[in-house]
């Protein structure tokens, strides 16, 4: 590999959550590290320098869940498309659900991905391993196999497993080689048809609906088992306040869980499907504003400590259809950041605090050295404009799908440089 | 928060007839007027007005229904329009063909009304989003959401045996959870300006949040729900409702909410008694009730024709005011 380039990233305002760094300084970067903050090593030459005057300088993105259809669902979208959108959005490390075709059940698979990434050079894609062969909920899957092959995880994706017999195995075993479990929490049997919170618009609009109770049984199904079995578990985008409270109360008493929210649930409610919107068909669904508001309060306090994109790209047939027989997803790289940037804008939550849901909160679910800045870390580095307005439109869309239902709204700040490992991996033309 | 597809053309002429959601009760009286006056039409020896002649309305059927597709059929041959039936849940989505590439090929055969019944809550807006701007969506039913002309046969019905809706108290019960036509009821009535709208049911057919979501009175007991009301709204009950453990038996909901001449005593002295049919005997009601003095079930099929021509021709007439506008003629009837 020809040896990275030695870069500075100067004046710009340097958050780092790990090492609580929020200054404006330079930071400069060797043999796809950071070199120094501050003041350059002595005999530093920098072969490129980028001013960041005016912009943030974050670690690059962490986002636990982003779907990237290779292999088996390439007609939605491919590595490539999705982690170019991604580096174009200032996320370098994506976690990819295991329901892929064929599903990452194996090494084979795993390491397919993370090859093909690679090759593309985007962005970094960490696969999660299946629990369970095929996802199907009755055989393990070869756990200590697929981490050797690079899962830093295992999960069900959207297919809980129904056995609970089977679910405390999998703990179990996951357990035994340290790899945190990823849990989708939406009981089976009460999710099934399913389209759309059980609540006043599901009422009216006769859509058929996911209760509460879905979320609320499977997240104390998980916390139960997670008790039992010393396991490390993670719920993957929850979606209502009293899930959110079972889990901190469970926390507290120190069980080894950990949560986390997908963006789309800080902003929509059940209130955004009353025009029918196939783009706000979603699983979990959306669900009332009492519940975003806990979900809100639960980022800002930490509660949940990550939040994603839970990218999940269509083809355009995949949402023409009436709304319940539409595909549930959202295709959401290119809007973490600026809806994360927002939440700040509106004083939801403090700028670094916001990062490091972004950053650190999600690579330490997954124990991975990303989403830090501190002397010696893998330069994974997003450089952004805080200050640019832009309107999300299909034309600015550059992952392969459009299914999203902020078309038309204003975002916030837009990413300048992204750097992987010390590459400059993304550069936007239209610097102003 | 986004709307749902407009249904109205700019000058607040009916385009599409998808939900009750949305119209004003101006429209709506428009509607039970227009049809009132087309119930003497089947009494006529040529039951036929040349309303629509010329047009074509094909029935798009992907749920099987031989009573409600008749009286739209039979509706729009008086208005004297061609009409095609498909009965697409057995042809061409068997063969993979999707919603949208059947649609464009009747379009292509230049049909200028699609009268949808689908099994899926919001098909007939997906249809009206997706259609060619000169066809108008007429909803027959879809999935768990809406049943419009359902629901205004039903208002015609009230109509001609009670005065005032703004006096009224009105009763549906059955299961609400799974009913369209329950749901389209509800809008209806309160935007005719019914007071009182109480649905009964057991707690596993009544909708979760039904006082806030759909502003009705919720009674579990029927004696409670039918005290003084003036009419009486008896829903159809699925069988596989038994099966999917949201009742025990037909047996046990007849003996709770089954309608017999006796529980009905409690109802004002002059309560009607409707139901959509097709009727269970002796699970919803019993027969003594159903081809009682006080049911007006056969009147409401009646109406229906008469509702059903209502709607297709304003939609269909006002399609010919937009195009004569459009191309600049002074003679839209």
């Amino acid at each position: 590999m020809a040896s990275s380039p030695k870069i500075t990233i100067r004046n710009g305002r340097l958050i780092d959550p790990a090492s609580g760094i929020d200054s404006q300084t330079d930071l400069h970067i060797a043999e796809g590290r950071v070199a120094a903050i501050g003041a350059a090593p002595s005999g530093f030459q920098p072969d490129r320098t980028l001013d960041a005057s005016g912009r943030l300088v974050l670690p690059g993105l962490v986002d636990l869940s982003a779907r990237l259809r290779e292999p088996g669902h390439e007609h939605k979208a491919t590595i490539a498309s999705e982690t170019r959108a991604a580096a174009a959005s200032g996320i370098t490390t994506l976690c990819c659900p295991p329901d892929t075709q064929p599903v990452i059940d194996t090494p084979a698979v795993a390491q397919l991905i993370q090859q093909t990434a690679n090759r593309n050079g985007y962005a970094r894609v960490l696969p999660i391993g299946a629990l369970t062969r095929g996802l199907k909920g009755e055989t393990l899957a070869e756990m200590a196999a697929l981490k050797r092959a690079g899962c830093p995880a295992l999960g069900e994706a959207e297919r809980p497993i129904r056995s609970t017999h089977v679910l405390r195995r999998a703990l179990e075993y996951a357990a035994s080689f340290a790899m945190p479990v990823f849990l989708h929490p939406l009981d089976p049997e009460l999710s099934a048809g399913g389209c759309a919170h059980e609540g006043r618009i599901s009422a009216r609009l006769g859509l058929p609906a996911i209760p509460e109770a879905a979320e609320t049984l499977a997240v104390a199904r998980g916390l139960a088992l997670a008790e039992q079995t010393g396991a490390r578990i993670h719920f993957r985008g929850l979606s209502t306040a009293r899930a959110v409270a079972l889990l901190s109360e469970a926390r507290r008493r120190g069980v080894r869980a950990s949560g986390d929210v997908s963006i789309h649930q800080l902003f929509l409610t059940e209130d955004d499907l009353a025009g029918l919107d196939a783009n706000c068909h979603l699983l979990p669904p959306l669900r009332t504003l009492a519940d975003r508001e806990a979900l809100r309060a639960a980022v800002v306090n930490g509660d949940l400590e990550a939040v994603c994109s839970d990218h999940q790209p269509h083809d355009a047939d995949a949402k023409l259809a009436p709304f319940p027989e539409t595909d549930p997803g959202i295709a959401a790289l290119e809007t973490l950041l600026p809806l994360a940037l927002r939440l700040v804008e509106e004083g939801v939550i403090g700028l670094p605090e916001m990062i490091a849901r972004l950053t650190t909160g999600p690579a330490g679910v997954v124990d991975q050295p990303y989403g830090r800045l501190g002397i010696g870390e893998i330069a994974d580095v997003c450089v952004l404009d805080p200050e640019a307005r832009w309107t999300l439109t299909p034309e600015t869309l550059l992952g392969r799908a459009g299914n999203t239902p902020f078309i038309g709204t204003e975002m916030h700040g837009r990413v300048s440089w992204t750097l992987l490992g010390g590459r400059v991996v993304f550069e936007r033309v239209e610097q102003d | 928060m986004s709307a749902l597809t407009p249904q109205l053309h700019a000058n607040g002429k009916l385009r599409h007839f998808l939900t009750l959601e949305g119209l004003d009760a101006a429209l709506l009286h428009e509607i039970i007027d227009r049809a009132s006056g087309f119930l003497g039409v089947s009494d006529q020896a040529v039951k036929k007005v040349p309303l629509c002649r010329g047009k074509v309305i094909a029935n798009l059927f992907f749920e099987t229904s031989t009573r409600t597709r008749t009286t739209f059929e039979l509706a729009a041959k008086r208005l004297s329009a061609d009409v095609l039936n498909l009965n697409i849940s057995t042809s061409a989505t068997a063969k993979g063909e999707t919603l949208l590439d059947t649609l464009r090929n009747l379009e292509a055969m230049h049909v200028d009304m699609f009268v949808v019944r689908h099994a899926t809550s919001g098909a007939a807006h997906f249809i009206a989003d997706h259609a060619a701007p000169h066809v108008s969506v007429v909803n027959a039913g879809d999935g768990r959401h809406a049943h419009p002309t359902q629901a205004m046969l039903d208002m015609l019905t009230i109509h001609r045996h009670k005065a005032d809706f703004s006096q009224l108290r009105v009763a549906i019960i059955g299961d609400i959870l799974h009913s369209r036509v329950a749901r389209s009821q509800i809008i209806a009535l309160h935007t005719l300006g019914v007071p009182e709208v109480r649905v009964i049911g057991p707690r596993t057919l009544i909708p979760a949040q039904a006082e806030e979501a759909l502003g009705v009175r919720v009674c579990h007991d029927l004696r409670e729900g039918l005290r003084d009301v003036d009419v009486v709204i008896m829903l159809r009950l699925q069988r596989e409702r038994m099966s999917s453990a949201l009742l025990p038996s037909e047996h046990e909901y007849f003996r709770l909410y089954g309608l017999t001449e006796e529980r009905l005593a409690v109802a004002h002295p002059e309560a009607i008694v409707m139901h959509p049919g097709p009727i269970n005997r002796g699970v919803e009601m019993d027969s003594q009730v159903a081809d009682g003095e006080r049911s007006v079930i056969l009147e409401q099929v009646s109406n229906g024709i008469a509702v059903r021509m209502a709607v297709m021709s304003m939609c269909l007439g006002n399609q010919n005011l937009q195009h004569s506008q459009s191309a600049g003629a002074t003679d839209g009837q």
